[in-house]
């Protein structure tokens, strides 16, 4: 039995999960400052539920890819390669998002703040879809040959499945986004999330439920099937608790609704971290891509008190800043007040 | 041009860009934090608007050194796989404690603090961002475990061909680690120093333009106020500190460079002969320092280049501390680096169409000369830059020359100049190797990689171009855009960052007052700090 890569094959689909959960809202809530929101104030009462948090939520991300290399090697070495465009495209949409989220509210100026609205919104979606991608791929398999590298040039990556992927983290951000504003802010922007979330939620859980789905009947085990109709079972609660006005316990439902979804789908394909569609051969499990004991177990105990700490200081955060936020909360733009301007002031002393 | 070729531009032109991000917000990180702690404990309102301030500069910087990290995380994957599989047992580590330990806890309570003005109690506000700062020099620390692994790798074996970690604790205190975090910690804060001064004398220029600060007959300034928010004797009082700090940072920290700079220098003459070597351009074994060599430094042939300037000794005082034991000189290194680890790329498919290849062990030699001078030239000249500004401004306030006002703003740059060099230095004269051998072990049965070895196959040169370019393209449009952003907030100066000194007249606040003013807090005002 490999103890220790069974381990962080768990804890890599538990960072993988962390990051669904957390950056799922907010990259949600960034594609709706363009969807939803219907004015500026709008938009800040959008960026405002995020702001504080949205920088440790991408940590989630760094630290899946960042464990991925240190724990399973040759796992992140063939999937980063052989995804090389749609990784780069990932990583311009951060990069756009992140600069955008600061510099957004740095300069009065219409045009100005408008640009980095699409900013945020397009690299919402481009990361959302992208990562999505990588996932569904990661479980479904990549034409990989005997070294682990890509065959057949840059695009051999692309399939149904990718868009499944990438259609699935899109869907669910952008729900997950609107439990989170009813969640998270007040007056018309608290209600109309809920209503809209309402209303489009059996649309955008679809193609994550197809995704896992397809899984089970690729790969499924018995408590996976068990794991997807739970999943089911979580999405039409949150369902029946958002129509009643229980925000939080929809926003929770949500969390179980992913929980058990991405169980269900990492449970199936375990112990196979990255198939190869060319032979299953050359498929990469937790055996032959992980790094030595040695190294798992001194990463183990760094992340048995480390990961702990992390969701310790990261929940002290929401809890900081657990009020809602309105429109009224917003204050007025400043205009921006230069102390070097003319010459001719009078002085005094 | 080939994959590995455009691999290593796109790795060096990433690396050194974000490497432009990382010091300043260390450095700057590391000086707020005072700031702050000086305004927590002695309530002079001055710090609060330093504070203000130069908090605000460090983050329009920050998320541009956020953004601009990813990248490095998943290159590695992307464009060196074969590098990620070999090293991956070992250099993942640090990485992944550095998301975990270091990442997360920078993010988080960098958030807190951003927006925790007024939600949190003073002290714990404080407290977090002394926590975010003690972070981020916690990452650098890990990246530079990581870095000096491939430096000098330790604590590791080769099983099944591939390296094993069998000693963390090697690889965690690598001397070369040691000693490569505090320079570059030094090296940060030499670029924070040099940012203070640069901005503060700017401003203190500027009231005296503006005719707020006028020279008295004893040639002491008398500052000012003008009618404009912002523009008081306060003011005065925080470009005056700022410039003082910045200018004994620059100098303590430049002092500390050269320290640990010296230990460096003869680590490295032991661990990587050829790279000290062709740091000097010197062909024969030796003592002298060259000032001044001429001669195509780019040639292979070392019998090109001629010392014009050497200083007899220093070379040995360099490497071993004394000033007679002759210096290894690249002639001698060449045959011992031929006979140690081959003379040709072997046979192997790692090497794709580079295999049978003819090594080259001697790296760019004007890129490791003109490097390593360049990083201890500017940084020398930024310390000496600030004594000078001390004593020009001893009664004071700046001179009103516009001139010397730029080539205080200018010099800015020249830490930031420093530590590129540096980057370059180190990393090229590692060539050809990425992981470069440990000498104490010599042998070809040794842990060490070859960059040419570390290139992704499946990747194609056209990918890689794409991403060279895109990247290149993004960065550039958005440093465009950081530094006009941080020119808006420079020049708008303390009221760019705190509006609310236009609303309340500042003599509200009497200096001196102990404690920090007890924030404001309407019931409902949930934002201290709105996006
Ligand atoms: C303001 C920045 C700055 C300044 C003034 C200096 N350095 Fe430096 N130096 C760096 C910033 C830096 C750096 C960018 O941080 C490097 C690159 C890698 C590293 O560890 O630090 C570096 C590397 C580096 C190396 C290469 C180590 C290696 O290859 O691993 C040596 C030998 C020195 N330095 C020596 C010096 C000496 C003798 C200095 C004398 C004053 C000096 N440095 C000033
Ligand atoms: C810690 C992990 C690092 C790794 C794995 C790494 C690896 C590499 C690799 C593979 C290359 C390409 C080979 C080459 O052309 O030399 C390279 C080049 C370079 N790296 Fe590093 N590096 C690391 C850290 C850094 C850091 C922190 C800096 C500076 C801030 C840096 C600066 C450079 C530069 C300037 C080059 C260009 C050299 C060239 O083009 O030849 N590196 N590095
Ligand atoms: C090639 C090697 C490097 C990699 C893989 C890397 C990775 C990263 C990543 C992923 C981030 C973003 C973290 C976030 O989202 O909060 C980041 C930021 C940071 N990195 Fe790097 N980095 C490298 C080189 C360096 C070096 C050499 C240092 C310091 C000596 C450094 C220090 C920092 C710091 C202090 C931050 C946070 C502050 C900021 O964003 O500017 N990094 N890095």
């Amino acid at each position: 039995m490999e103890l220790l890569p069974t381990i962080w094959f768990i804890v890599i689909a538990l960072l993988w999960t962390g990051y669904l959960f957390l950056e799922g809202f907010d990259l949600g809530v960034g594609m709706l400052m363009k969807l939803f929101a219907r004015n500026d104030t709008e938009r800040r009462v959008l960026l405002n539920t995020v702001g504080p948090v949205w920088d440790g939520n991408e940590v989630w991300l760094i630290t899946a890819g960042a464990a991925t290399f240190a724990a399973f090697p040759l796992w992140y070495a063939s999937l980063f390669s052989a995804l090389y465009l749609p990784l780069l495209v990932v990583l311009v949409a951060l990069i756009f998002r992140a600069v955008a989220f600061e510099y957004r509210g740095k300069v009065d100026n219409h045009s100005w703040r408008a640009r980095w609205d699409w900013a945020i919104a397009l690299g919402s979606f481009f990361a959302a879809f992208g990562v999505g991608a990588a996932l569904a791929l990661t479980t479904t398999g990549l034409p990989l040959n005997a070294n682990g590298d890509r065959e057949g040039g840059a695009m051999a990556w692309f399939s149904g499945y990718a868009v499944l992927g990438g259609l699935a983290v899109v869907g669910f951000s952008l729900l997950h986004a609107l439990a989170f504003l009813a969640l998270k802010t007040d007056g018309d922007v608290r209600h109309r999330a809920r209503a809209w979330f309402v209303r489009l939620l059996p649309v955008l859980l679809l193609p994550l439920a197809a995704w896992a789905l397809v899984i089970q009947f690729l790969e499924g085990k018995p408590w996976t099937w068990a794991a997807v109709l739970l999943a089911v079972v979580a999405a039409v609660a949150a369902w029946f608790l958002a129509k009643r006005g229980s925000e939080g316990r929809a926003f929770a439902a949500m969390g179980g609704f992913l929980v058990l979804g991405s169980a269900s789908i990492f449970g199936a394909v375990f112990p196979v971290v990255l198939p190869s569609t060319l032979d299953p051969m050359f498929d990469l499990t937790i055996a032959n891509a992980s790094s030595s004991d040695y190294t798992l177990g001194l990463m183990s105990v760094v992340a048995a008190f480390g990961l702990p700490l992390v969701i310790a200081y990261q929940a002290w955060t929401y809890w900081v800043f657990r009020r809602r936020v309105s429109a009224a909360h917003i204050p007025a733009a400043h205009s921006f007040l230069p102390a070097v301007a003319a010459r001719a002031f009078t002085t005094k002393g | 041009m080939e994959a590995l070729e455009i691999a290593r531009w796109q790795f060096g032109i990433t690396t050194v860009y974000h490497f432009m991000m990382v010091p300043l917000t260390i450095g700057l990180g590391l000086v707020v934090a005072v700031m702050q702690t000086i305004w927590h404990r002695t309530g002079k309102v001055e710090y609060l608007r330093m504070t203000k301030f130069w908090g605000k500069l460090f983050l329009i910087n920050f998320i541009m050194g956020v953004a601009t990290g990813i990248v490095q995380e998943f290159q590695f994957g992307m464009a060196w796989s074969e590098y990620s599989r070999f090293v991956g047992d070992i250099f993942g580590a640090p990485l992944a404690l550095e998301s975990l330990l270091a990442f997360f806890v920078e993010s988080t309570f960098l958030g807190l603090w951003i927006f925790g003005w007024k939600q949190l109690k003073p002290a714990i506000h404080l407290a977090c961002l002394w926590i975010a700062v003690v972070g981020s020099v916690f990452s650098a620390y890990f990246i530079i475990v990581a870095n000096s692994w491939m430096q000098h790798p330790v604590g590791a074996e080769i099983i099944n061909g591939r390296p094993v970690m069998t000693d963390a604790w090697a690889v965690f205190t690598n001397n070369t680690a040691l000693v490569a975090f505090p320079h570059t910690l030094m090296g940060a804060l030499a670029v924070a120093g040099g940012f203070l001064l640069g901005i503060a004398w700017y401003h203190l220029w500027r009231r005296r333009k503006d005719g707020i600060d006028t020279i008295g007959p004893d040639g002491r300034v008398v500052p000012g106020e003008a009618s404009i928010p912002g523009r008081d004797k306060t003011d005065y009082k925080v470009w005056i500190r700022s410039l003082r700090i910045g200018a004994i940072v620059a100098m303590i920290s430049f002092a500390g460079t050269a320290v640990t700079g010296d230990l460096q220098g003869k680590l490295m003459f032991e661990q990587q002969p050829m790279k000290m070597a062709a740091a000097e351009a010197a062909c024969h074994d030796g003592t002298g320092f060259s000032v001044l060599s001429v001669g195509n430094l780019g040639s292979k042939n070392c019998d090109d280049i001629t010392a014009v300037i050497e200083v007899p000794g220093i070379l040995s005082f360099l490497a071993n501390g004394d000033f007679t034991t002759q210096v290894r000189g690249v002639n001698g290194l060449l045959d011992q680096y031929k006979a140690d680890y081959g003379t040709h790329l072997p046979d192997n498919p790692i090497y794709g169409e580079r295999a049978g290849q003819e090594i080259q062990y001697v790296p760019v030699m004007e890129v490791t000369y003109w490097g390593f001078r360049m990083m201890i030239g500017f940084g020398g000249l930024a310390a000496l830059a600030a004594l000078v500004a001390l004593w020009l401004t001893r009664k004071g306030t700046v001179p009103a020359s516009p001139w010397l006002m730029r080539l205080a703003v200018f010099g800015i740059l020249a830490p930031f100049g420093a530590n590129a060099a540096g980057w370059i230095f180190t990393e090229m004269g590692r060539q050809p190797f990425v992981v470069a051998p440990n000498p104490d072990l010599n042998g070809i049965d040794q842990v060490f990689m070859f960059t040419a070895a570390a290139v992704s196959p499946g990747v194609s040169a056209g990918e890689l171009l794409t991403s060279l370019i895109v990247l290149t393209a993004v960065y550039a449009v958005l440093l465009v855009v950081e530094v006009k952003l941080l020119v808006k907030y420079i020049r708008g100066g303390v009221v760019s960052a705190m509006p609310e000194l236009a609303r309340v007249p500042a003599d509200e606040h009497p200096d001196g007052t102990p404690g920090p003013d007890a924030p404001a807090k309407p019931a409902d005002d949930v934002l201290a700090f709105a996006y």
